[in-house]
């Protein structure tokens, strides 16, 4: 099942690396990770992807948690919550048939062009990871992907839950 | 506020921590530390022959007391050669803390002369590291370090100092953290009221109990707590490798060691008790066997203090996060107070059927034959110290012969790498136990191969005066691996045999000790007198012993916990 790991840590040199290190170490998948500073500076929010049964699931919980600079650790899969994904993908624009198709995937997938070149458009798209391979798949149908660069996942909890330190 | 050097600040704080030993070996990253322990009284430093005996030696000093061992080496190769101490260290669960010199903050990452990334190197292996910036924050990493690496699930905690923040031509204000928190550590030591009771209710509806006691018992000082519940109670108790002597081995509902080279009424009574109450311990390959057919009867209580062990191997039906002291205090307060009569009754079956398996005595074995046999050699050894010696112990044949054979009274006696099998641990951790324990008998069962991978440290025993009794079982083999390749490769011997080897007496002579060689069984027990006469002298006994003795019982591959081979021809 995949799954969406929302980790609370100290903002802290090696922090990350020790992370990363116990999925490396204990053989999780990691699909995607993002990761930033929160509105207090002096921590750190990591949202992890990964693909794993329920009894793994609970190990790289209770694995994340030991670590010393963690704070808090949650499964945000476990209940209602909001995700959210950005994409920069870069496309060919040769002839006006093709920016013209661009042009119309962008508004069906409520995508916003931000930068223009003589045979390229970039543009920026956010929404769940589906929502992204589907607008990606719908671009490679009318022309070719140039290059593309996506956040990975971050996610809040629904309602009044919330990782506070 | 007084001012001092980064290198002041370093032995202030360890001398305000209360830490009486450091081990370890000087560097160029090192020296001005180095410079700083040379001015005072308060620390006292014990210097190695390599620094992986460094490690080992804080670890049996920790062991043996529970205090936090500690190790201070120079940058690049000197941090790398503790890097076996700290991973064997890591596997068992003991507080350490690794003080490693740096190159100078503003040459990290360039591959200054003797650069590693120790923080990098030392991260899969440690409990949590810091790479100190500033020299004013030395203070407040190393409290750091010892307050993580004994609470909790105590670990090694590595220290890394970059020599420009420790030179000592420049001086700091100093404060000593009088108390440490973290906002991001707070280990849980209690465990929830709610399963307390569950687990209770499981206890107490049982016909046949068993306590499984491992490390964590003796980690949390919980001997006389277990021993109470396992009376209550009147349950078996066997124990882990890591446990010996949490429980007393020679109490009559001791029924021994369990799992790969247990007894085999541990493993039988493991395999049919309807409730395991877990204490400490970690469900380990080498203890369950086959995990699909473990203990397919039992209701697992599973007390561990952290969480990350509970259902990781065995899923547990109750599990309780807490230390094993807590969590015991309130398993006997739930209970209350149990009807001993009603409470034997309700076991009668259960230790009637014990006592049969017992009846085979799978410890027993042949003597005779004119050789010296390795099980004869730990019970002399068990005669001679009053079952009272401090044993560390290397890693092979001899270490399980000495787990099984010496039965361990006390806590702490029995200081072995279980969860590494470190070979060479054994006589840098009877150097540690002896530091810590000046008065006391502190004895190393090794063998031909494991005593040469720390052998360098007999001038260290010499240096300070360290009365260490080796016992070393010579089979001029590599014996356990040997025992493999008898059981599942025809007996064919692949460099398990080590045809050159040393006359090991000569060599303890030549570092300044004694040694004895024993080679027929009628001499053991007056070299063996002779070895504990020579109170304040180290002596190596080299002892000859029957090359072709397997280890038994041991538990058959995939199979049950009690699927067990007792002998070269028999088997459960
Ligand atoms: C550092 C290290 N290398 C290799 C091994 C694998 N190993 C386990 S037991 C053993 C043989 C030990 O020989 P010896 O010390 O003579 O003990 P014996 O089994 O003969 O009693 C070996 C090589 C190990 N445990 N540790
Ligand atoms: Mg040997």
């Amino acid at each position: 099942m995949r799954r969406i790991i929302s980790v609370l840590m100290e903002n802290a040199p090696g922090s990350l690396s020790r992370i990363v290190g116990v999925f490396s170490q204990r053989g999780f998948n990691v699909d995607s990770l993002c990761v930033a500073p929160t509105d207090d500076k002096s921590l750190s929010r990591l949202t992890i992807v990964t693909v794993a049964d329920d009894k793994v699931i609970e190990q790289i919980t209770k694995q994340v948690n030991k670590l010393i600079d963690v704070l808090k650790v949650s499964d945000l899969s476990d209940g209602h919550h909001v995700e959210r994904e950005l994409m920069l993908v870069k496309v060919a624009t040769r002839s006006e048939l093709v920016r013209a198709e661009v042009k119309r995937n962008v508004d069906i997938f409520r995508a916003q062009i931000v930068d223009v070149d003589a045979n390229n458009y970039t543009i920026q798209v956010t929404g769940t990871s589906d929502k992204l391979d589907a607008f990606a798949h719908a671009l490679s149908q009318s022309t070719e992907i140039i290059e593309a660069s996506r956040t990975g996942v971050c996610g809040l909890a629904r309602g009044e839950k919330a990782l506070r330190p | 506020m007084e001012m001092m050097s980064g290198a002041a600040m370093v032995v202030r704080t360890l001398k305000d921590i209360g830490v009486k030993h450091v081990f370890g070996y000087p560097g160029g990253a090192v020296l001005d530390i180095y410079d700083a322990l040379y001015a005072q009284q308060d620390v006292e430093h014990v210097l190695v022959r390599h620094e992986q005996a460094a490690a080992h030696m804080a670890d049996g000093y920790a062991r043996s007391t529970g205090q936090t061992g500690t190790v201070l080496v120079t940058s690049g190769p000197g941090a790398t050669n503790t890097i076996t101490g700290i991973a064997t260290a890591f596997m068992d669960s003991i507080p350490m803390v690794v003080l490693s010199g740096q190159v100078p903050s503003m040459h990290i990452g360039e591959d200054a002369f003797q650069e590693t990334d120790m923080v990098g190197c030392s991260r899969p292996i440690v409990k949590h590291s810091f790479l100190v910036k500033r020299a004013v924050d030395i203070p407040e990493a190393i409290a750091k370090a010892y307050y993580i690496a004994n609470t909790g699930r105590p670990g090694p905690v590595v220290v890394d100092l970059p020599k420009d923040i420790v030179n000592v031509s420049e001086e700091h204000p100093y404060q000593f953290p009088e108390d440490v928190t973290m906002r991001s550590y707070n280990p849980t030591l209690k465990g929830h009221n709610k399963q307390i009771k569950k687990a209770v209710k499981t206890l107490l509806e049982s016909k046949r109990p068993i306590l499984y006691v491992g490390g964590g018992a003796i980690s949390a000082e919980a001997s006389d707590l277990v021993t109470e519940i396992a009376e209550k109670l009147n349950a078996p108790v066997t124990s882990t490798l890591m446990g010996l002597g949490a429980f007393s081995s020679v109490h009559e509902q001791f029924v021994g060691m369990l799992g790969m080279h247990g007894r085999l009424e541990a493993n039988k009574a493991m395999h049919n008790a309807d409730c395991i109450l877990a204490l400490g311990a970690r469900f380990d390959d080498r203890v369950t066997n086959n995990v699909d057919k473990f203990c397919p009867h039992a209701n697992i209580i599973h007390v561990d203090i952290d969480p990350a062990s509970i259902s990781k191997i065995v899923g547990a039906h109750v599990p309780v996060v807490g230390s094993v002291d807590e969590v015991a205090k309130q398993l006997l307060k739930e209970m209350g107070k149990i009807d001993a009569k009603a409470q034997h009754a309700k076991v009668a079956d259960w230790w009637e059927q014990i006592n049969q398996w017992r009846s085979r005595k799978c410890l027993e074995y042949k003597k005779g034959d004119g050789l010296i046999k390795p099980q004869e050699v730990i019970e002399s050894l068990y005669k001679h110290t009053n079952g009272d010696a401090y044993v560390s112990s290397d890693v092979g044949q001899h270490q399980m012969f000495a787990a099984l054979y010496y039965p361990f009274a006390k806590p702490r006696r029995w200081i072995n790498s279980g969860g590494l099998g470190t070979m060479g641990f054994g006589l840098p951790a009877a150097m540690g136990v002896q530091m810590a324990h000046p008065e006391a008998v502190s004895t190393v069962v090794t063998g031909d191969g494991s005593i040469q991978m720390n052998i360098q440290e007999l001038a260290t025993c010499m240096q300070y005066n360290l009365p260490i009794k080796i016992i070393s079982l010579n089979n001029r083999a590599l014996g356990m691996v040997r025992q493999w390749q008898d059981m599942i490769y025809k007996g064919r011997h692949s460099h398990s045999y080590m045809d050159s080897m040393p006359d090991f007496v000569k060599l303890a002579e030549a570092y300044g000790h004694i040694g004895i060689r024993v080679t027929k069984p009628e001499e053991l027990d007056e070299a063996m007198a002779k070895c504990f006469a020579a109170k304040d002298r180290l002596v190596f006994m080299d002892i000859e012993i029957d090359q072709n003795e397997h280890v038994y019982p041991m538990q058959i591959k995939f199979g049950a916990m009690d699927d067990m081979r007792l002998s070269k021809t028999e088997r459960t």
